[in-house]
C-alpha cells in the first residue's frame, strides 16, 4: 500500500507539473486579456512536432531552445495579425477565433506530419533509469521534465516578481486599464505576454512529446484539462494555477490507483433488481470515472466559489 | 455590440406595422418546404433536407443562448443528446406497450427531455454569465458526455439504443418508413419550432433577455432578476434543441453519445457564429451553410476541417456579425438607394479574391496530397485542370495565385471600404443609417 | 487516397438523383478517411483498391467492373448512416466497413431497415473489423456479413493457447470502457476460469477510452499486482501510451494483445524494446510461412507501401467473387443466400466457413510475437526492423463458438 501511494504521488506530482507548464502561460494570457485561448493546447502540440522534427535535423537540446522560440514566433503572429484586430468586436469573437485556429491547426499538423504517431524519441543521454523506488524504475526524462518544470516555475516568479516587466505584467493582470493610462505600451506587452505563454506551452510539448504519444490529436486530448486548472486555481493567480495543477494531477493518478466502488464498499446489489441506472452507478470503480473527476471538481468550484480557488477577482 | 443594439431597435420599429409581411414570410417558407422535396427528390438530397432542418431548429434554440441572451455555451448539445434519448427511450416504450402515441408527437417529448435537463441544471449554470457560465457549460458537456458511457442503461454505452419508427402507431397511414414521410415531418417541426422561436423575441421575455445581454445591472435596476432571466432563456433553448434532438434520433432512429459530445456542441456553436447570431434568420442560413458544407467538402477533401477552421476565422475577423450581419449591412443603403455605389468595387474586387482563394486552396491540396504520400494518385483538380502536386509548376502557380491574389485583393478591398464610406454617409444623411 | 478532388465543383454534391450503369458493382467503402481515424481508414481503403484492381484484372466479378466508393464518416454512427444513403445513392448494393463497434451496430441496423422497407433495392453490409459480438448474437442480421472473428472467437483462441502455456500465472486484465473492452474482458474471465481455473486473475482494470495521457498509475497497479501476464484489447493510443509506460518503469511481462499490429503499435514496440513480448492474436501474419500469402504480401508492398492489415479483406472480396459466381448473379439477395455456408480457402492457408446461423466467418486464428526476425522472417513492420513471428495456430474447428442469434431470413 505504501508502494502504490509513494508512487502514485511521484505520477501525480509528474502530471501535475506538466499541466502548470502549460496552465501558466495560459493563465496570465487569459487574466491580462481575457481571451481564452482554445487553442492553447494547439501551441503545446505545435511544440511537440517542431520539437520532433528539429531533433531530426539538429539533435534534441538545440530543439529544446529552438522549438518554443518557433511557438512564440506563431504566438505572436496570432496575437498581432489576429487577436488584436478582433479585440473590438469583444471577448466573444476572441475566443472564438482562437476556437476556429484550434481546427485550423490540429488539421494543418496532420497534413504535414500525417495522423499517426510519430517516432519522438527520447534523447539518448537520458534514456537510462535514474532512480528505483520499491524496484519500479523511474526514468531518467521524467526527472528531467520534473526539473524543468520546477525551474520554470521558479523562473517565473522570479520574472514577475522581480524585474520591470513583471510588475507591469502583475499589474495588469488585476487592473488591465490603469496600466494602459499609465502610458505603457499594452499592445506590446500584451504581444509579449502571449508569446511567452506560447513558448511556455511549446516548451511542454518539446518535452512532453517523447514522453507521451506525439500525435495530431493530442491537444485536443489535453486541451480541456487546461481551462480546468486554470479555473479550478483562480484566473490571474500563478500561485493558484500551481496549486491547481498539483491538486489535479494528484487526483486523476490517486483515482486510477483507487479499486473503489459503491459495490465493494456496501456490498453488491440485489441481483433481482436488474440493471438499472443504480446498478450502473453501484458498480463503477473511482478509477473508471477518474478523467471525469476534473470537471466535476470545475463545476462545483464554479458554483462554490467562482472566483476559483486564488483567484482575486471573476470575469 | 453596436449591431446588436440596432438589431434590437430595428425589430421595435418593424413589429408595429409589419404584421402582414410576417406572416408573409412564413407562407412562403411553409410554400419552400413543401416544394423542396419535388424538386429534388433523391434520397440523399432527402437526407440532406431532414439534417439541414434538424441544424436548423438546433441552431436557433442557441441562438437564443448566444445572440438573444449573450450567454456563450460550449455544452449545448447535452440538451440536443437528451432529447433524443428520452425520444428514442419513449418510441421503444411505445412499441413495447402498444400506446397511441403517434410519431409525429414524439419531438415534443424529446423537448421535454431537453427541457428536463435544462430545469435541472440551469438555476446553477445561469447565476452568473460570461465566462464562468461558458466554463460551467463546457464542464457539464463533459461530465454529461462521460456518464452516458458509465450509465449504459440509460445511454445504451457507446453503440447506443436503437429503435424502429415504423412500429409506432401509423396515422393517415404513413408509416414514417420512407425518407419523404421522415422530412415532411421534420419539416413541420421546423416550421412550428421556428416561428415559435420568433415570436419568442418578440415577447417582454425576448427583449429583456435583449436587454440582460447588453447590460445586467440595469435590468437589474429596473426590478428583474437577470439570473431568473438567463434561467428562463436556457430552459427554452434546452426545451427547443430537445425537439431537434429529438427529430434526429427519429431521422436516424439511433441515440447515442456522439450527440451529446464536444464535436456536436462545437458544430452548432459553428452554425450559429457562421450565420450570424445578431439577426433570427443568421441561425439559419449558418445550419443550411454548415450542415451543406459538412456533407459537401468531407467527398470532395479530406482536410475539410481546415477549410472550416480557416472559413470560421475569416468570418470571425473580417465579418463578426456573420453572413446575415454581411447582408443586413446594405440594407440601409438599398433604402438609400446608394447600393449601386458600392457594387462596382465588389464586381472588381471579385477576381483577385478568388484568385487568392483558388490560390489559397490549390495550396492546401497539395500539400495535403504531398504529405499523404504522393504516388500516383497524387494529382489535385481545380476547375477540372490537373495539377501535379510534385510539379513546380503547381508550386508556381499556387505561389503566384495567392500572393498576387493577395496583392492586388488588398488594394481593392481598399476601395471597397472607401466606396462603402461614401455610400454609407450619404444614406446617413437621408436617414437611413444611424 | 481520392484521386478526383474538385474542390471547388462542390456545387449539389448531394443533389442530383442519376442514373448509373449497371455493370459495375460498387462498393461503398465507409470509415474514417479525415480526423484521428484516418490513417486507419486510409489503409483500409489502399487495401480494397487494391483488392478491386486485382479482381479487375482478372476480369472483375462475372464480368463486371468492381469500384470503391471512398465515403469518410469521421468514426460517427449518425456520419456512417449519411454516408450509407449517399453509397446507395449512387448505386452501391454492397457497403464495407470496420473500425468502431458503435458505427458497425449502426449500420447493421442500418440496412435490416433499409432492405425491409425497400423491397427490390437490397444492400449488403460486409463487415471487415467491427468485432462486437452481440452483431452475430442477439441483434445479428441477414444482411450483415462478418469476416473478422469476433472478440469472443479471439479470446477462445487465446486462452486455448494459454491453456498450454503452463507459465502463465498471474493474468491482469486492462481494457478500454466500452462494449468491446468490456467483453474482452468478462470473455477473458469467463474462459480463463473454465480452461484454466489454476490461473490468478490479480487485476480486472478498465480505463477511460482514448483519454489517458500517461499509463503510468495503472502500470504501478499492474506491477504491485505480481502478474506475469497481461491481457489487453487496447488499440490506438491507448496501446501506444500504455506500453510506453510499462517500458518506462521497466515492466517485463507478457502482453497478450488483439491490436499490437495496428497503425503506430509496431513502433511503439519497438521503441520500448519489448522483444517478442508483445503477442497478437489475429486472423493472418505477414511471416506465416504460406507460400501464397507471402507472395501476396510482398506484391501488396510493393504497390501500396504498407503493410496488409486486413488478410480478412482479401477473404472477404475474393469470397464475394467465389459467391457471386456461385449464384451466378451479382444481385445481393442471391449472393447472400450463396455466402451462407460457403467453404473458402483463407489466405494465410486452410479453410474457413461462412456460418449460416450467424453470418459470422470461422477461420485459423494465429498468435504472433513481435520482435526480432530470423531469416525465414522477411516482412518487418513501419520500417522498425521487427516482424511477426508465429508462436501457435488455433485451427477453425477450436474457435467455433455458439451463436444465440435467431435469424430472420427475407
Amino acid at each position: 500500500m505504501l508502494e502504490l501511494i509513494v508512487i502514485s504521488t511521484l505520477n501525480g506530482v509528474l502530471f501535475g507539473m506538466l499541466l502548470f507548464l502549460l496552465s501558466s502561460g495560459l493563465t496570465v494570457i487569459f487574466s491580462m486579456m481575457g481571451v481564452l485561448n482554445f487553442a492553447h493546447a494547439s501551441f503545446y502540440m505545435l511544440g511537440a512536432f517542431f520539437g520532433y522534427q528539429l531533433t531530426k535535423w539538429i539533435g534534441f537540446w538545440p530543439a529544446l531552445v529552438l522549438a518554443p522560440l518557433l511557438v512564440a514566433a506563431v504566438g505572436m503572429a496570432v496575437e498581432r495579425y489576429g487577436l488584436r484586430n478582433t479585440h473590438k468586436h469583444g471577448h466573444v469573437a476572441e475566443l472564438l477565433l482562437t476556437f476556429g485556429l484550434a481546427f485550423a491547426i490540429e488539421e494543418i499538423v496532420s497534413m504535414i506530419w500525417g495522423k499517426s504517431p510519430v517516432d519522438y524519441r527520447v534523447p539518448a543521454a537520458l534514456d537510462f533509469p535514474a532512480l528505483t523506488v520499491f524496484s519500479t524504475n523511474y526514468p531518467a526524462y521524467k526527472i528531467f521534465m520534473l526539473a524543468i518544470s520546477a525551474l520554470i516555475f521558479v523562473a517565473l516568479l522570479i520574472a514577475l516578481k522581480r524585474t520591470r516587466v513583471g510588475l507591469i505584467v502583475q499589474a495588469a493582470l488585476t487592473h488591465p486599464h490603469m496600466v494602459g493610462h499609465l502610458g505603457h505600451n499594452v499592445g506590446q506587452v500584451f504581444m509579449l505576454v502571449f508569446g511567452v505563454g506560447s513558448a511556455l506551452a511549446g516548451l511542454a510539448g518539446v518535452i512532453a512529446g517523447p514522453a507521451l504519444v506525439t500525435q495530431s490529436d493530442m491537444a485536443a486530448l489535453l486541451g480541456p484539462i487546461l481551462f480546468v486548472v486554470i479555473v479550478f486555481g483562480g484566473l490571474g493567480s500563478l500561485p493558484g494555477a500551481f496549486i491547481a495543477s498539483l491538486f489535479i494531477g494528484l487526483v486523476q493518478t490517486f483515482a486510477v490507483a483507487l479499486n473503489g466502488s459503491l459495490a465493494s464498499a456496501f456490498g453488491p446489489l440485489d441481483p433481482s433488481i436488474g440493471p438499472s441506472v443504480l446498478t450502473d452507478i453501484w458498480n463503477v470503480t473511482i478509477a473508471q470515472i477518474a478523467p471525469v473527476l476534473p470537471y466535476v471538481l470545475l463545476v462545483f468550484i464554479l458554483i462554490v466559489r467562482p472566483m476559483g480557488l486564488l483567484g482575486t477577482r471573476e470575469t | 455590440m453596436t449591431s446588436t443594439v440596432t438589431s434590437a431597435s430595428d425589430i421595435a420599429a418593424k413589429s408595429s406595422g409589419q404584421n402582414l409581411r410576417f406572416y408573409g414570410v412564413w407562407v412562403v417558407a411553409a410554400i419552400a418546404l413543401v416544394a423542396l422535396p419535388l424538386i429534388f427528390s433523391s434520397g440523399g438530397s432527402l437526407t440532406s433536407f431532414s439534417l439541414i432542418g434538424i441544424a436548423i431548429i438546433f441552431a436557433l434554440s442557441y441562438n437564443i443562448l448566444l445572440g438573444e441572451t449573450g450567454l456563450l455555451s460550449f455544452g449545448h448539445a447535452v440538451h440536443y443528446g437528451l432529447g433524443g434519448f428520452a425520444a428514442v427511450h419513449l418510441m421503444n416504450a411505445v412499441t413495447a406497450h402498444g400506446w397511441p402515441i403517434p410519431l409525429p408527437l414524439i419531438p415534443l417529448v424529446g423537448g421535454i427531455g431537453g427541457l428536463g435537463l435544462a430545469l435541472l441544471i440551469g438555476w446553477v449554470m445561469t447565476r452568473r454569465a460570461g465566462t464562468v457560465f461558458a466554463m460551467i457549460s463546457l464542464g457539464i458537456g463533459e461530465l454529461v458526455a462521460s456518464s452516458s458511457l458509465i450509465l449504459r442503461s440509460v445511454f445504451g454505452g457507446e453503440s447506443g439504443i436503437s429503435t424502429d419508427r415504423t412500429a409506432l402507431p401509423h396515422i393517415f397511414g404513413w408509416t414514417f418508413g420512407p425518407q419523404i414521410q421522415v422530412y415532411y415531418l421534420i419539416a413541420f417541426w421546423v416550421l412550428v419550432s421556428a416561428i415559435a422561436m420568433c415570436a419568442l423575441t418578440r415577447t417582454p421575455l425576448g427583449r429583456i433577455c435583449n436587454a440582460v445581454r447588453d447590460n445586467p445591472g440595469r435590468v437589474e435596476f429596473i426590478g428583474y432578476d437577470p439570473h431568473v432571466v438567463r434561467y428562463l432563456a436556457y430552459c427554452f433553448a434546452g426545451f427547443f434543441a430537445g425537439i431537434a434532438g429529438g427529430l434526429a434520433a427519429i431521422n436516424f432512429e439511433i441515440a447515442n453519445s456522439a450527440y451529446l459530445g464536444a464535436v456536436q456542441s462545437g458544430m452548432v456553436l459553428f452554425a450559429t457564429f457562421i450565420g450570424g447570431a445578431s439577426y433570427f434568420f443568421g441561425p439559419i442560413l449558418g445550419a443550411i451553410l454548415v450542415t451543406y458544407l459538412q456533407l459537401g467538402l468531407t467527398s470532395v477533401t479530406s482536410v475539410w476541417q481546415l477549410y472550416f477552421g480557416i472559413i470560421f476565422i475569416g468570418i470571425v475577423m473580417f465579418a463578426p456579425g456573420g453572413i446575415a450581419g454581411l447582408l443586413m449591412m446594405h440594407r440601409p443603403l438599398i433604402r438609400a438607394r446608394t447600393l449601386g455605389m458600392v457594387i462596382p468595387s465588389y464586381l472588381v474586387a471579385a477576381l483577385p479574391t478568388l484568385a487568392l482563394a483558388c490560390g489559397v486552396i490549390l495550396v492546401i491540396e497539395t500539400v495535403a496530397r504531398y504529405a499523404t504520400g504522393g504516388g500516383e494518385g497524387s494529382i489535385v483538380r481545380l476547375f477540372g485542370i490537373p495539377f501535379n502536386t510534385t510539379a513546380p509548376a503547381t508550386w508556381g502557380t499556387a505561389a503566384v495565385l495567392v500572393v498576387g491574389g493577395f496583392i492586388v485583393a488588398r488594394i481593392t478591398w481598399r476601395r471597397i471600404t472607401e466606396a462603402w464610406d461614401r455610400a454609407a454617409s450619404i444614406a446617413r444623411d437621408r436617414g437611413y443609417l444611424a | 487516397m481520392l484521386k478526383m478532388t474538385r474542390v471547388i465543383a462542390v456545387a449539389l454534391p448531394m443533389l442530383s438523383g442519376a442514373a448509373y450503369a449497371q455493370d459495375t458493382v460498387k462498393i461503398g467503402y465507409i470509415d474514417p478517411l479525415s480526423g484521428g481515424g484516418a490513417s486507419v481508414g486510409e489503409g483500409g481503403l489502399k487495401t480494397f483498391q487494391y483488392l478491386a484492381d486485382e479482381l479487375n484484372a482478372k476480369g472483375g466479378i462475372l464480368g463486371h467492373k468492381v469500384e470503391i466508393i471512398p465515403l469518410d464518416n469521421k468514426t460517427n454512427p449518425q456520419e456512417s448512416l449519411i454516408q450509407a444513403q449517399k453509397a446507395i445513392d449512387a448505386g452501391a448494393h454492397y457497403i464495407t466497413q470496420g473500425n468502431g463497434s458503435s458505427v458497425g451496430a449502426a449500420l447493421e441496423d442500418f440496412v435490416t431497415k433499409h432492405n425491409t422497407r425497400n423491397p427490390g433495392k437490397e444492400v449488403l453490409y460486409f463487415n471487415y473489423a467491427a468485432v462486437d459480438p452481440s452483431m452475430t448474437n442477439e441483434k445479428c442480421s441477414f444482411w450483415h456479413f462478418r469476416w473478422d472473428a469476433n472478440s469472443d472467437i479471439k479470446m477462445e483462441a487465446l486462452t486455448s493457447y494459454m491453456k498450454g502455456n503452463a507459465a502463465i500465472k498471474k493474468v491482469y486484465l486492462i481494457n478500454q470502457d466500452y462494449s468491446f473492452g468490456q467483453s474482452v474482458r468478462t470473455q477473458a474471465r469467463k474462459m480463463l476460469g473454465e480452461k484454466r481455473p489454476d490461473v490468478q486473475i490479480v487485476g480486472d482494470e478498465l480505463h477511460p477510452l482514448l483519454k489517458i495521457t500517461d499509463f503510468s498509475p495503472y502500470i504501478a497497479k499492474i506491477k504491485a499486482s505480481g502478474a506475469d501476464s497481461v491481457v489487453t484489447g487496447n488499440w490506438g493510443q491507448d496501446f501506444a501510451l500504455l506500453l510506453k509506460a510499462a517500458a518506462d518503469a521497466g515492466l517485463k511481462v507478457n502482453w497478450y494483445t488483439y491490436y499490437a499490429g495496428g497503425a503506430g503499435g509496431p513502433t511503439a514496440v519497438k521503441q520500448t524494446n519489448l522483444d517478442h513480448q508483445v503477442f497478437q492474436i489475429s486472423e493472418g501474419i505477414p511471416n506465416s510461412g504460406n507460400e501464397a500469402a507471402m507472395e501476396f504480401e510482398k506484391a501488396f508492398r510493393a504497390k501500396v507501401g504498407l503493410s496488409l492489415w486486413y488478410p480478412r479483406a482479401v477473404n472477404e472480396m475474393r469470397m464475394f467473387k467465389a459467391a457471386a459466381e456461385k449464384a451466378n448473379s451479382i444481385d445481393p439477395v442471391k449472393v447472400a443466400a450463396a455466402l451462407e455456408d460457403l467453404k473458402f480457402d483463407v489466405l494465410d492457408g486452410g479453410s474457413g466457413v461462412m456460418r449460416k446461423d450467424d453470418h459470422q466467418f470461422f477461420q485459423p486464428i494465429y498468435i504472433s510475437s513481435f520482435g526480432s526476425r530470423s531469416e525465414k522472417e522477411p516482412f518487418d513492420e513501419e520500417n522498425t526492423g521487427w516482424g511477426w513471428r508465429l508462436v501457435a495456430k488455433i485451427d477453425t474447428p477450436q474457435t467455433m463458438l455458439p451463436t444465440t442469434c435467431k435469424m430472420k431470413r427475407p
